[in-house]
């Protein structure tokens, strides 16, 4: 299997904290990779330096052998490589198919292209992924009055709207209803398997994430503590200790 | 059924109108250009959310260019604009109307052209910030051009009268006007619904979250800037005839008059609507004649209190508080039927 993200030896501070200490992890093409770790570990900067948000101090990140850590967020975007938010981005003053239209993957448009009316095949495409989603029924609705947790599932499928090669989802469970959690592992599942994204995945739910993921990097005070199966993580004492807390 | 006849009846009085109220051809041409520059500002500011208060630097650059391009075609320029009465400048029939079609169009097309190169600066700033940086373009310009000898400094330009009757000079600038209005307004309606009209739309509501998505969010906002702006130059290139004298600030670059009454027909109509912009600048038009008629001394009062009471009590416009009152005129649904035919 070969890597399609390269994280190598990426270091970023901001001021005097040190969010991420010379991280290094490869995520697999066409896996689920699990990001894990105690609140403020940095894990969400080290997605912000993945996707362009903010410069690193050093290191370098590779997307399918490209050089990215230069580059801003509209050009990684460009390049197939989608995140989603913690606190979801939504267009809430549209409805659901709106927000869905809007996210067809318009870095693959010319500008010409972008001239035509939207297809019956985009309506078709948008209504599928609102479908499997679970969210077909308020498709009509605007999405800000959806719940928080049914913004995260649109989020979700805006962005597989958008057809990326890998997607970034930070903590897609929190804030759904629990009972809902079980389809949702499901539905990340079937996006991997069917749609072949590769995911990259920060979760503080153990049960998602050990169900989940095929291979799982534990973050501590910025820096990486363990890596392994969801088996190797369950069992490593030094983990259990960076969330249980050491003597 | 219904719709059809509607727009049959608006056709209809669009081109009786200067027939019918023969008084009032040069009123009724004003409104459309009103129409016209309500129509563009909201391409940008209510349909992508960049509130320009400098849109009307393309209303005098398309002013100037149109006149510059008629005169440069028969005559030297820097010599016809810097001529006293001694020497007079005669326009032959086909050099006045040649010059009046290259020079509108050339107009659009320079003013197009500049929004490209002004946008690709300014669209570094957000909110109000770009309000003021592209304001800042629009004092500027009037600044620059009225110290320009060449062409006419602050004493502006003369251009020739209509070479036949008047009153039939009155009725084709309507016509250009009213022309120009519906070709944008159908422009306006097919842009909204294509992909581009949701990429902007995208923009206005998160640019964030439409950059990250991937949307080339500075492509998008030139090429509406520019569409906006080819048309606001086309409509200044036809005032500059229609007037036949201007100068620059109070006419041209004139940013307390037309450059703030395009963004109140808006706000009034109701911002990123297709008709809230026309019915703005129809109402407001009809405001201020009757205010400007009757009230003299007391306008820019009664203009500030309309300003006010928009602003306070219908902040989305009249077509914003009619889309809450009467949200199925907008096709606005919940239910969970097909958005297409039912057949789908």
């Amino acid at each position: 299997m070969t890597s399609i993200i390269e994280v190598d030896e990426v270091s970023k501070t901001f001021g005097g904290v040190i969010a991420n200490n010379g991280i290094s992890l490869q995520v697999e093409h066409g896996c689920i990779t699990g990001l894990i770790g105690p609140n403020g570990s940095g894990k969400t900067t080290l997605f912000n330096s993945i996707v362009g948000y903010h410069p690193i101090d050093s290191g370098s990140i590779k997307f399918e052998n490209e050089e990215i850590s230069k580059k801003s967020v509209q050009e990684i975007a460009r390049l197939g490589l989608i995140r989603t938010f913690q606190q979801t981005r939504i267009y809430s003053a549209m409805n659901c198919v709106q927000n869905m239209l809007i996210s067809l993957p318009h870095r693959k448009m010319k500008l010409s292209e972008s001239f035509h009316r939207h297809t019956g095949s985009d309506f078709d495409k948008a209504d599928a992924l609102l479908d499997f989603v679970g969210l077909y029924e308020k498709r009509f609705l605007t999405a800000g009055s959806l719940s928080f947790g049914q913004q995260k599932l649109l989020e979700f499928a805006m962005a597989l709207m958008n057809e990326p090669t890998a997607l970034l989802l930070d903590e897609p469970t929190a804030g759904i209803n629990p009972t809902l959690i079980n389809g949702l592992i499901e539905r990340l599942k079937r996006a991997n398997s069917e749609f072949g994204i590769t995911l990259f995945v920060i979760e503080h739910n153990m049960r998602v994430i050990m169900n989940l993921a095929d291979k799982i990097y534990c973050l501590a005070h910025g820096e990486l503590l363990a890596q392994g199966s969801p088996d190797e993580i369950r069992n490593d004492p030094r983990v259990i200790d960076a969330y249980l807390g050491a003597n | 059924m219904k719709r059809l006849a509607f727009y049959a009846f608006l056709i209809f009085f669009t081109l009786a109108a200067p027939f019918l109220l023969p008084d009032y051809k040069t009123q009724l041409a004003t409104l459309w250009l009103m129409i016209i520059v309500a129509i563009a500002w909201d391409m940008t500011g209510g349909q992508m959310g960049y509130n320009s208060l400098g849109n009307i630097f393309f209303y005098g650059t398309g002013m100037y260019v149109a006149a510059l391009i008629a005169i440069a075609i028969p005559f030297d320029v820097g010599e016809y604009t810097n001529a006293f009465s001694d020497k007079i400048y005669k326009f032959t029939d086909t050099e006045y109307f040649l010059g009046a079609f290259v020079g509108i169009l050339g107009a659009g097309v320079f003013c197009a052209i500049s929004a490209l190169v002004i946008g690709y600066i300014t669209f570094g700033l957000r909110g109000p910030y770009f309000a003021i940086g592209t304001l800042g373009v629009a004092i500027a310009a009037g600044e620059l051009v009225s110290n320009w000898e060449w062409a006419g400094g602050g004493q502006g330009i003369s251009l020739p009268v209509f070479p036949y009757d008047l009153e039939l000079g009155k009725i084709m600038f309507y016509y250009m006007f009213a022309g120009t209005g519906v070709v944008l307004f159908l422009f306006a309606r097919w842009l909204y619904k294509t992909r581009f009209g949701a990429a902007i739309n995208a923009i206005r509501d998160d640019e964030e979250k439409a950059e990250a998505m991937g949307i080339h969010t500075l492509r998008y906002k030139l090429t509406a800037w520019s569409m906006s702006a080819f048309f606001v130059g086309v409509a200044g290139g036809i005032s500059a005839f229609q007037l036949i004298h201007f100068e620059p600030l109070e006419t041209a670059y004139q940013t307390i008059n037309l450059g703030i009454f395009m963004v109140v027909c808006v706000l009034l109509g109701g911002k990123g609507t297709l008709w809230g912009p026309v019915i703005g600048a129809i109402l407001f038009h009809l405001f201020k004649e009757v205010t400007w008629n009757y009230l003299l001394g007391w306008q820019w009062v009664a203009l500030g209190v309309l300003i006010v009471v928009t602003v306070v009590y219908f902040k989305d416009g009249i077509t914003g508080w009619l889309k809450l009152v009467r949200p199925e005129w907008f096709g606005i649904r919940v239910e969970a039927k097909s958005q297409r035919s039912p057949a789908s």
